[in-house]
């Protein structure tokens, strides 16, 4: 099985905001927004919502910013993760992340970011839409022009052979 | 932990605003949301007080399990003294500001007074700020929202606000949040107006503690696969509400031109298939996996390309059938319409539909409406009905007081027509042919409603076994039960057990569509009781739920009592009994309720509520209750 990656469809999205909660109760114990590690920006003038969350970068600036190498590359599970161990709570990672994936719970006095649950991801769990989905990378290029193709094969196989 | 959130008492005359802790035993006895609203405008509002006078108190609350991983636990919900009818004014609506209010700290607001000037409320974790809302004054409910998030720096704030109707003490003024998540019924938003309280927003990153997190997260994905496992959440999360209203006009449960007829023939463009041209995709509230409403584009005419929410299927009869149109854009504007004024969308179209039967009858001439001419069908009329009735312009201004209201000002020739109880209309459901549903309209505690105790699954002719395991518990029922909906027997034990199967939901701050409303497999009092647990650590069993509801529910009628209701007003109007329907299947034509048989299910509902025969709750039942010292606080 190729490795997996977490995506998110904007056209699912029905925006109930479940998978935020899921998130911070399997993380924290807690239902709080503010902790979780996804969250879903609305723009409520149009009824459009788009769940984001952490990219899984491959070149991280969290990572490249870090003075501690406390935050590291599992290439396992395709997943930037943080060492608490080593984490000064300096936040540079906070401010460095381009989408606003790296969290910093001000009570713990410490920086969260979405971990995948270990492989199990309970955002995609729960979110019947599957507006936020876990799928194999290697598949999802496949998926996607199937998709796009739809329109275009069924105009072609009603007047293409003419 | 869920348990610590606070009650604030807010005066809007003296800017004096006091927070305090929720006591563990009015959790115990009331459990929150509707149920500890329902205590709090027994004991805080002065009898007699004025609805729209600074006397009323106005509740703002969110259920116990509001914002933790109960599904679909979105609800808010509106408490004051009605000015539409006199009596209990309540209200319910979905969407995200309950959440909020909870992470910013806090579960019940108990408001009272009056600002001199135009007001909003900003709560942000733990603090409550009044400020000036001179500028959003004569704002509908969109910009409303937009404006203070604007104000605010926040665009994730959340918004509960009235629009034009609520400023212009429209009798059925309504309070949103969102596009449109409604707390509908009894004029809530004319309290909100009279009070010169625009809005109320909130922001809050307090984190509520969850009991038993594991296993919560385990059992709320079983609940939610319980709830979305059956066919009726699958169509619903495919077409909306609106899949009842085909439904029930098939069968001729709906009402058509005001009562005259009960099935909308050739209702081909307002049934919910067609909504798929418009639907940009589906809605879904706090948590909720159901998503029940459409977000949708208005195609065509003047509002063409707005974008609003729903419509319900509340909306198909306001816009369709009550009103006798059958064009989608209509109904896709009248939704928008109400929904951006802020008003009842049901009291709207009944209200339209009755001036409507009044204008065909002669008792309302072009002389009383400006020269509008009220004819069914005409979707111009209907829509410019509306925007009159939103800012009180002629007719509009007449109808904008609310059936009995409008009814003392055009004259007694005109109460035969008008289908309301208690004051307040029903929604455009013909209920002739099915007595369970005549029944929960003619006794519920608000006024002509479905959602107070509406016993749906009657309409399913459901195996007797499948009945039994709902309705014999959790109190041991042994009376009759009986599966088809023209049957009078054993139906009052339905209405009592959905009742308070509603209070129970209404007070956890869940959605209807999670319990058993339209399927007998859904959520009540066994998974309430376990969600309680793992969620706050709170343990009540099944009929300590039960028992809570039948509290709260019995504290309702004990404030509409204390207003001067009487058995007389658990009435259905006289049509009910006299005109047959004359349309749909062979199981509904012909029909009409049965006033002896009635009045026998009438009897009978008290008796099992312990309630004597003028629905009066006697010292016994009080006693049981542990209520019998309740009284006005100090």
């Amino acid at each position: 099985m190729g490795k997996k990656i977490l995506i998110t469809d904007p056209e699912r999205c029905t925006g109930c905001r479940l998978c935020e909660i899921v998130c911070s109760v399997k993380h924290d114990g807690v239902s709080n927004p503010a902790l979780a590690r996804i969250h879903v920006v609305k723009w409520d003038n149009e009824g459009f919502y788009l769940p984001m969350r952490c990219q899984q970068c491959r070149e991280a600036p969290c990572l490249a910013v870090c003075p501690k190498g406390a935050i590291r590359r599992d290439e396992a599970l395709d997943c930037v993760r943080i060492d608490d161990e080593r984490c000064i709570g300096c936040k540079l990672c906070v401010q460095a992340c381009p989408f606003g994936a790296m969290g910093w719970d001000a009570e713990r006095g410490r920086v969260f970011k979405c971990d995948l649950c270990e492989g199990d991801p309970q955002c995609v769990r729960f979110c019947d839409m599957k507006a936020v989905d876990y799928v194999e990378a290697d598949r999802l290029s496949c998926v996607r022009m199937r998709q796009a193709g739809e329109q275009y094969s069924a105009l072609m196989r009603r007047y293409g052979r003419g | 932990m869920a348990l610590n959130r606070n009650i604030a008492y807010i005066d809007l005359t003296t800017g004096e605003v006091r927070t305090e802790p929720i006591p563990l035993e009015w959790r115990r006895k009331y459990i929150g949301g509707r149920g500890l609203d329902a205590y709090l405008l027994y004991t805080h509002c002065p009898p007699q007080a004025d609805p729209l006078g600074p006397e009323n108190v106005l509740l703002i609350s969110a259920g116990l399990l509001v914002g933790t991983m109960a599904s679909a636990s979105a609800r808010t919900h509106i408490m004051a003294k009605s000015p539409l009818t006199g009596i209990l004014g309540s209200a319910n609506m979905g969407g995200f500001f309950a959440p909020e209010l909870r992470w910013a700290g806090f579960d019940h607001l108990v408001i009272r007074g009056q600002a001199e000037r135009p007001v909003y409320l900003y709560i942000h974790n733990g603090e409550i700020e009044i400020r000036s809302a001179e500028k959003l004054w004569g704002s509908g409910v969109y910009d409303t929202q937009d404006l203070i998030r604007r104000e605010l720096d926040d665009p994730e704030a959340q918004v509960l606000c009235i629009g034009q109707a609520g400023e212009n003490l429209v009798r059925f003024a309504n309070v949103m949040t969102g596009r449109k998540n409604a707390g509908g019924r009894t004029g809530m938003g004319a309290v909100m107006g009279a009070k010169r309280l625009k809005a109320v927003a909130c922001r809050g990153t307090r984190s509520i503690a969850i009991r038993f997190p594991e296993e919560a997260l385990e059992y709320n994905k079983q609940i939610i696969d319980q709830v979305v496992s059956t066919k009726v959440s699958q169509i619903m999360q495919r077409w909306g509400t609106g899949f009842i209203f085909g439904v029930t006009n098939t069968t001729g449960l709906v009402r058509c031109r005001n009562f005259q007829y009960n099935q909308l023939p050739n209702s081909e463009d307002i049934e919910c298939e067609n909504l798929d041209k418009v639907s940009i995709g589906l809605d879904g509230c706090f948590g909720c996996q159901v998503h029940c409403r459409h977000r949708y584009i208005i195609p065509e005419g003047p509002y063409a390309g707005t974008y609003a929410q729903g419509p319900e299927y509340t909306s198909q009869g306001a816009f369709g059938a009550e009103v006798g149109c059958r064009s989608l854009n209509t109904v896709l504007v009248g939704n928008h319409l109400v929904n951006d004024y802020g008003m009842d969308t049901l009291e709207v179209g009944s209200m339209m539909a009755w001036a409507m039967e009044l204008f065909e009858k002669g008792i309302l001439t072009e002389k009383d409406t400006a020269g509008l001419r009220l004819a069914w069908g005409d979707d111009e009329a209907v829509i410019e009905l509306v925007r009159r009735i939103a800012f009180r312009r002629d007719i509009g201004d007449i109808l904008a007081e609310g059936p009995l209201g409008a009814a003392r000002r055009i004259g007694p020739q005109s109460l035969p027509y008008l289908i309301h109880v208690k004051g307040m209309s029903n929604l455009h459901s013909d209920e002739r042919p099915t007595p369970a549903l005549a029944l929960n309209i003619a006794v519920s505690s608000r006024g002509a409603d479905h959602l107070r105790g509406r016993p749906a699954i009657d309409l399913y002719n459901l195996p007797l076994p499948v009945l039994e395991r709902v309705y014999r518990n959790p109190d041991g029922y042994t009376g009759p039960l009986t599966n088809s909906y023209s049957e009078y027997e054993g139906k009052p034990r339905m209405v009592q057990w959905q009742e308070l199967v509603y209070m129970a939901v209404d007070s956890l701050g869940v959605c209807k569509y999670h319990t058993v409303f339209l399927s007998p497999n859904h959520p009540q009092f066994k998974e309430f009781a376990r969600l309680i647990y793992l969620n706050t650590g709170l343990e009540f069993s099944e009929r300590e739920i039960w028992d809570a509801a039948e509290r709260c529910y019995t504290i309702e009628r004990l404030f509409n009592l204390r207003e001067g209701m009487t058995r007389r007003d658990d009435w259905l109007p006289d049509r009910y009994f006299d005109e047959p329907t004359r349309l749909g299947l062979p199981v509904a034509r012909g029909k009409c309720i049965d006033r002896e048989k009635f009045r026998a299910m009438l009897d009978e509902y008290y008796r099992l509520h312990g309630w004597d025969e003028n629905g009066v709750p006697t010292p016994e039942t009080l006693e049981r209750l542990g209520i019998a010292a309740l009284k006005p606080a100090a």
